[in-house]
This record gives C-alpha cells, sequence and structure tokens, in this order.
C-alpha cells in the first residue's frame, strides 16, 4: 500500500474534475510544461465528486476542484469543500459576478468560462417571434413543438432555479405545466439530441446549451451541415430579463496537500492562453473580457443580454424546482 | 472452514452496511426533510409500474432467445450452427448504454430508418413507428443485449444433461415440442432461473441505459434522491426497496431449486439430431436473427460510427485498454476462486445457504449505490485516502458487485454433480480436498470458464461505481465511452465501445474452444 498522497513533495497537483470535455486535454498539457507541475486528474460528474470529497474528508488529496455548473459550485461552497484564497491576479480578472463573494479570508471560487441556454428552432415550421422568451415556449401557440432534455439534469435544474428567483414558485410552476402540454415528445436525449430532432421536424423548439450548438456550427461534416441548414436559434428573453447564462468554475479544496500549485493553477485557468482555450478550444465565453475570440462559431451567435440572477439563489432552489417538475410530471 | 466463510461474506456486504451508516451515526445535516413523501406523492407509483413492466418484458425476451436458442444448438445439427454455438455469446461484449445508443440512434425519428421512410412515402412523420426510447424499445433492446446468461448457463445444461433425454421422449410418443415442455424444461430449470435472474438484477440496477430510453425505473428515483435533492437517507431508503424486487427474484430462483436434485446419473454425449429442409431453414433463422439483432447490427453501426470519424486514435487509448484489461483479469480470478470456496463451503454444510443469498445482493445493487456504501464505509475508518493510492478499493467493488454471478454459474455446475459421487469418493478414502480437486473440478471446468468470463465482461463494461471510486489517472474503456457521451461525442465513442466488444470476444472464443472440445 503506498502512502498517503500528502506525504509526496509537490511538483504535482490532484485535480478534481466535472468538466467532461475532451479538448480539455490541451490546457493540462500547456500547464505542465509551464511550470513542470505534473496534473493527477480525476473526472466525473458535479455530483459523484462531491460525494467523494464528503467521504474523503480532511484526508481528501483534492488541490483544485473544477464543477460545471452554478448551484453545484454554490452547493460546494455550503458544503465547505473550498478554501477561501486571496489572490490579486484572480480579483483582477474574473469579474465580481463570476466568483464567490470575496470575504476577509478570500473567495472559495471562481468561474473561468459562461455557457447560455438558448432556443433552437425549425426555420420551415416555427416563427421566430413566437419562440423569443422562455415563457413564450410554455403558451398554448406553441402546443406540440417543444423538446428539451429530462428536467433532472443539472442544466435545466439551473435554468428553472433562476427562474423561480425571477418570477416566484408559483408562476415557474405554472410555466412548467405549460411545457409538459406543449411537449412534442417526453424529454429525454442530451442537447445535441434536441437539435438534431429540431432539425427533423420531430420538434418544432428546443432549448439547448451555446457550445453545443457553436460545435455544430463550426462542424465540417455534412451531416452536421445539413442540421445546421434547417435550424435557426434565438437569444431568448432579449427585451425582458436576459438570456440564462450558467458558470463553469473552481477552487483550491479546503484540504489541499499543494495549495500553491492549486493556486498557480487557477491563475493559470485565469490567463489569456487558458481563457482563448476555453473559447476557441470547447466554444465557451471566456470569464476574462479582454480576451480575444478567435471563434467564427461564437463570433455568429453575436453579443447578447445575460440574465442576471446570483449563484447562491439559483443553488438554493435547487430543490424547489425539482419538486415542482415532479409536481407538473415533468419527466 | 466456518470460522473463514462467514467473516469473509461479511466482508463483501460491508457496503450495505456502510449504506445504513447515515442511520447510525448522526450528524449527517440533512438539507431537505420530506423527500420520500415528495417523491411517494408524486413520482414513485409510476417508477414502481415501469420497473415491473420492464423486469417482466426482459423477462419473457430472455427466455425466449435465451432458451430458445441454447436447445437448438444443443439438440440439433444444422448448416450454421458451430458458428452460431460460440456467436450467440457475442451480444454479452455489448454495454446496455452502448446498445441504448446504437439502437436509438438507428430507429429515432432523425435516425436513417425514419428518414429514408418518410422520404419514400413523402410523410411528415410516420405515427405508424414505435418510438424506440420508450419502455418497449428498452425492452427489446435489454433482451437482445442480455439473453446470453440465459442462452449460456442453460446450454451448458442442455450439453451435460444425458443426451438420452431425447430417445425417451421418443419413447414415449412426445412430439419434439412435447418431450421439451415436459422433460427437458423441467430439467434445465435451474439453470434458466439462474441465468433469468442474472439479466433481470443487471436491469434493475441499470441507469445509463434506462435513462438513454427515457424510461423512469425504480434506479431514477434513487438517483434523483441522491442528485437532485442532495438526500443520501432517502436515497438509502429507496435502494432498500430495489433490494425487495432482488428479493423476489431470488425468492423465484431459490424457490425453482429446492426440494429438487436435478442431476443426471449418466455422462453420455448429447446426440443432436440433424435437421434438413424447412426445420434447418427455421433453425437457422432463428439463430440468425438473434445473432443480427444482438450483435451483428450494433458492431455494424459502431463500426459505420469509427469509420465517419476517419480512424483518428486517441493517445490516451491505449492507457484505456491496459487499464481496463488490468482489472478485469485480476477481478475474474479472484472471483472464480471465491465462488468456488463459497460454493464448496457450502455443500458442505448445507446451513450455510444465507451466505450465498447474502452475496448474491452485490448484483442487484445499482454500481453507483454500492459505490456510496463503500464511500460511507471508508469514510468511518477514515480510509478514502485509499481511493486515490491503488486500484485496491476499485476491484473490492467489483468483487462485491460480480461474485454473485460467478457463484451463480459455479453453483448451478455443482448442483449438476451428483451427492452419490462424493459419497463414493468418500468411500473411496478420498478427502475433501481431493474430491474438489479430483471429482469436482474436472466435472466443473466448463462453469469455472464461465464465471470467470461473465466477471471479466462485466468489469470491462462497469460505469458507475469505476466512475466514484477509481484512483488518478485511470481511465477505463467504460470511462472514456461515458465521457464522450456526456460531451455528446458519439462518434468518438466508437473506438472504445468498440474495443469493450472486441476484447470481450477473446474470452467468448477461448470458452468456445473448451466447449467444442469436451
Amino acid at each position: 500500500m503506498a502512502l498517503p498522497l500528502h506525504a509526496q513533495e509537490a511538483k504535482e497537483l490532484n485535480l478534481y474534475s466535472a468538466r467532461h470535455y475532451q479538448t480539455d486535454e490541451a490546457l493540462y498539457g500547456d500547464f505542465t510544461k509551464k511550470t513542470g507541475i505534473k496534473i493527477n486528474r480525476i473526472e466525473a460528474d458535479d455530483n459523484a465528486l462531491a460525494e467523494r470529497l464528503k467521504s474523503e474528508g480532511a484526508n481528501s488529496p483534492a488541490d483544485v476542484i473544477l464543477m460545471v455548473d452554478a448551484a453545484r459550485l454554490w452547493r460546494a461552497q455550503i458544503d465547505g469543500f473550498f478554501r477561501p484564497i486571496h489572490s490579486k491576479y484572480l480579483e483582477s480578472r474574473i469579474p465580481a459576478n463570476l466568483r464567490s463573494k470575496t470575504e476577509s479570508d478570500g473567495s472559495t471560487w471562481f468561474g473561468f468560462s459562461t455557457r447560455a441556454r438558448l432556443v433552437v428552432y425549425n426555420k420551415a415550421k416555427v416563427n421566430p417571434q413566437d419562440v423569443d422568451t422562455y415563457e413564450k415556449l410554455a403558451e398554448p401557440m406553441n402546443k406540440g413543438r417543444v423538446c428539451t432534455r429530462s428536467g433532472a439534469h443539472p442544466y435545466m435544474l439551473s435554468l428553472i432555479g433562476a427562474m423561480i428567483e425571477r418570477r416566484g414558485e408559483t408562476a415557474t410552476e405554472d410555466w412548467a405545466k405549460g411545457m409538459v402540454a406543449n411537449m412534442a415528445r417526453p424529454p429525454r436525449g442530451g442537447d445535441t439530441d434536441q437539435i438534431k430532432a429540431v432539425a427533423s421536424g420531430e420538434c418544432g423548439v428546443a432549448l439547448t446549451n451555446s457550445y453545443y450548438l457553436v460545435r455544430l456550427l463550426r462542424s465540417t461534416k455534412p451531416e452536421d451541415q445539413a442540421i445546421v441548414s434547417k435550424i435557426g436559434f434565438v437569444w431568448p428573453n432579449q427585451q425582458t430579463t436576459g438570456t440564462h447564462i450558467n458558470i463553469a468554475g473552481g477552487g483550491v479544496a479546503k484540504n489541499a496537500p499543494h495549495p500553491q500549485a492549486a493556486i498557480q493553477f487557477l491563475e493559470y485557468l485565469a490567463s489569456d492562453s487558458a481563457q482563448e482555450y476555453f473559447a476557441n478550444g470547447n466554444n465557451e465565453w471566456p470569464a476574462v473580457k479582454s480576451v480575444k475570440i478567435e471563434n467564427e462559431g461564437l463570433k455568429m451567435l453575436g453579443p447578447f443580454k445575460a440574465e442576471n440572477v446570483s449563484v447562491a439563489a439559483i443553488g438554493k432552489n435547487q430543490i424547489a424546482a425539482q419538486r415542482l417538475l415532479d409536481r407538473v410530471g415533468y419527466k | 472452514m466456518n470460522r473463514i466463510v462467514v467473516p469473509l461474506a461479511l466482508l463483501l456486504f460491508l457496503p450495505l452496511f456502510g449504506l445504513a451508516a447515515p442511520f447510525l451515526f448522526s450528524g449527517n445535516e440533512q438539507l431537505t426533510t420530506g423527500t420520500l413523501s415528495h417523491l411517494w406523492n408524486f413520482v414513485l407509483g409510476g417508477y414502481i409500474a415501469s420497473t415491473l413492466v420492464l423486469i417482466l418484458g426482459v423477462g419473457v425476451g430472455v427466455f425466449i432467445l435465451g432458451v430458445g436458442n441454447a436447445w437448438i444448438i444443443a439438440s440439433y445439427d444444422f448448416p450454421g450452427k458451430k458458428l452460431f454455438e460460440w456467436a450467440l455469446i457475442l451480444p454479452l461484449a455489448v454495454p446496455t448504454y452502448v446498445m441504448a445508443y446504437l439502437f436509438v440512434d438507428l430507429l429515432q425519428f432523425s435516425g436513417p430508418i425514419q428518414s429514408t421512410l418518410r422520404d419514400l412515402l413523402g410523410m411528415d412523420s410516420l405515427w405508424f413507428f414505435p418510438d424506440p426510447r420508450s419502455l418497449s424499445g428498452a425492452i427489446w433492446s435489454f433482451s437482445f443485449c442480455l439473453f446470453p446468461y440465459v442462452y449460456l448457463i442453460t446450454r451448458t445444461a442442455f450439453l451435460e444433461r444425458s443426451g438420452r433425454l431425447i430417445e425417451v421422449s421418443e419413447t414415449l410418443g412426445y412430439s419434439p415440442l412435447q418431450g421439451f415442455l415436459k422433460l427437458v424444461l423441467p430439467m434445465a430449470r435451474p439453470a434458466i432461473f439462474a441465468g433469468m435472474a442474472l439479466a433481470l438484477m443487471e436491469v434493475l440496477a441499470d441507469f445509463g441505459a434506462v435513462s438513454y430510453f427515457g424510461v423512469q425505473t425504480f434506479a431514477t428515483g434513487i438517483f434523483k434522491a441522491w442528485l437532485s435533492f442532495g438526500d443520501r437517507i432517502a436515497a438509502v431508503q429507496l435502494a432498500l426497496g430495489l433490494l425487495s424486487f432482488v428479493l423476489l427474484i431470488f425468492f423465484v430462483e431459490q424457490s425453482s431449486r429446492s426440494k429438487l436434485q436435478y442431476a443426471s446419473s449418466t455422462r453420455s454425449k448429447p446426440l443432436a439430431k440433424s435437421l434438413h429442409g424447412k426445420k434447418a431453414l427455421f433453425a437457422f433463422a432463428f439463430c440468425g436473427a438473434t445473432l443480427l439483432c444482438g450483435f451483428l447490427l450494433p458492431a455494424f453501426a459502431l463500426l459505420q460510427l469509427l469509420i465517419k470519424q476517419g480512424l483518428t486514435i486517441d493517445i490516451r487509448y491505449l492507457d484505456w485498454l491496459g487499464n481496463s484489461l488490468s482489472v478485469s483479469i485480476i477481478t475474474a480470478l479472484i472471483s472464480v476462486v471465491l465462488a468456488v470456496f463459497f460454493a464448496y463451503s457450502v455443500r458442505m454444510n448445507s446451513r450455510l445457504s444465507w451466505v450465498n443469498q447474502l452475496l448474491g445482493f452485490g448484483y442487484a445493487l445499482p454500481g453507483a449505490v454500492l459505490a456510496i456504501g463503500i464511500l460511507s464505509f471508508l469514510e468511518i475508518f477514515q480510509l478514502a485516502w485509499w481511493m486515490s493510492a491503488s486500484i485496491l478499493v476499485l476491484v473490492y467493488a467489483y468483487l462485491v458487485r460480480f461474485l454473485s454471478s460467478s457463484l451463480q454459474s459455479v453453483e448451478a455446475g455443482l448442483a449438476r454433480i451428483t451427492p452419490s459421487m462424493d459419497d463414493s469418493a468418500a468411500l473411496l478414502g478420498l478427502s475433501r480436498g481431493q474430491i474438489l480437486k479430483r471429482v469436482h473440478v474436472p466435472l466443473l471446468k466448463r462453469s469455472l470458464i464461465t464465471a470467470g468470463l461473465f466477471v471479466f465482461v462485466d468489469v470491462m463494461k462497469e460505469l458507475p461505481a469505476t466512475l466514484l471510486l477509481r484512483p488518478f489517472n485511470f481511465d477505463t474503456l467504460a470511462v472514456a465511452t461515458y465521457q464522450l457521451a456526456a460531451d455528446e461525442r458519439l462518434a468518438e465513442l466508437a473506438l472504445p465501445s468498440l474495443t469493450i466488444v472486441l476484447v470481450g470476444l477473446f474470452p467468448v472464443l477461448l470458452l468456445s474452444r473448451v466447449i467444442s472440445k469436451s
């Protein structure tokens, strides 16, 4: 049996990551090249990582924890997984609305990239004015048109948690009822499946995360281009509250055996080269405003007005969101 | 003997104690209350109903496919039999979640079949075309994926039965069908039920494939309680509820064996009857259609995805392969040794039979629930850092989950060794150890290889526990497949999925060699 990892010398970094993007390899390789610090990784979904951290307690070998959903970041903070840190560099680079509140002992987590939840529609079947807000999707005129992935997915729960914050639980429950009544088919599959179903005409309109759409927009495969030719997209709620966005980010683990390397890694994620990677490699919007985007697909989406709801509110409303979905039979 | 058997069995039962830990150790801040009553009020009834329909449907499906093919192969000679004999095991190598991706991809609204049909007929939608993402789609897909459990164990039973059964049935003036129903089926019942129990437990424990089909089962409820509501305790209570389904399956399986000593006293070569004309064609068509749906189509679809990808090989591919192979082989070897030990202990001392029933529970626990149990347990003893340090915890989890499948196989093999053989060997002055070595092992060889094969392939495919418990930088083929699916890159998961399938072929070929030699 090996010694606990704590006893070993630094020059390495233990990363718990819920990011599941193949393109991240380049990011980690680049960090190792720049610093000589080897990265040990465990990738699993946010909840699995949280369970593992809970069980490992004070003996956890984790240095850095990365999550891909605002509510999960908030949850991890509440569960005490993060160690607050002061970093002038991070505080100057990451806008205040994309990181946890800075207390006297520092911030617990930082967002490094964002993604939006937008509306995709079938150009032949649907008029974009009918689907330009989340609210309109639940109105009777869209009966039999709407598709989404399962409501239990974190991306959906965060969207609904934000809506509860904006409109209250009763109005949101009515909205969810309307959505269930309007569904072209029960919720299933991932976001790319929703886009494909819209292109094939099975659905008239669907919700999807922005980077899946951008990936299709940038694809050179003929079958992907055929899909793109049949669909349009809308930024929802531009005249009202703005489009729902979600955050991917992370922080230093509470009992990090290599705290220096951990801070170094987070600062690297906020550097120009890493931020450019988020934009160009994985089609996310970089958190750092000054970073140049060289991504044709992201440029095609253009600028948009984002919803302004606090991460803490989205996090707190998760359970209420799941319960109201169960009540209205939103699978 | 008992001094070892009981502690060892309890060690493998620990995760279930770990599941109970939240009840025993207070101080677990509960975020919510009333998770269970909420689920009960709004969704649980539906989950239970769809779970029941699913296991009934898959039960019928694996029975027809498993027993039908086993009987045809074991009893008749017809063109292509040699190929089908081993090829029908191949679907075992296809993970249920991969089968689900491919099944849906092929048959869904936006898939190739429906699109072509719509173009041909000039229709906007095909109202008559069943939706593959449904309960019935899940039943079809699971049946074709899991019937080899029944096929393998039942065919072994048919092969090892006295070849005279057909002759007996003919002497009695039975038609082949009557003979089959009245003589053969009852004789093979323990084997059939053992195979069906394995298949159904896999269905109960499944989450990836059912969620892809949009079917909400009991496992959905467990995950919802755990992940959406952050309520470990409610998840555990539901997991215990799931175990009641398992108990039901167990009860049926055990009672089918009780009071019946199935052992044929002669060992003669089974006589396969040659088929000609229409009958041969029917046999060929039945086995052929099963093989086509269970393996050839999915494999072809994977190959097509791979070719579309342009055959780029991920640099991490060899790591995935090495990791998968090492844990699968280690676990398979250990589990066969343990299975022999436990099965044999129970044979020696029937008062210990509860031990094997206890061990059977592991298989029916969803991998993620099992992993929570192990996590809780490690937490209590502050040993959780073991996970990061070595694959020990991972192998332990696999043993807890899959030992029962090797145990079933070894027990079914042992059940066919008559008590009188033991008695005669004992009369000849052989010790218990010698009886095992000189009488049982040669007779059991096939069952042992089958047992090892089951575990090897199961571990290759295992996903949820692997995700939760694996050490740093330890991605397996299944994990890679899952990560690619999470990233919605279906085309790229063709390579790791296809590899899981191909690696699963080797033990199958090995097994078929053993079978054709005997």
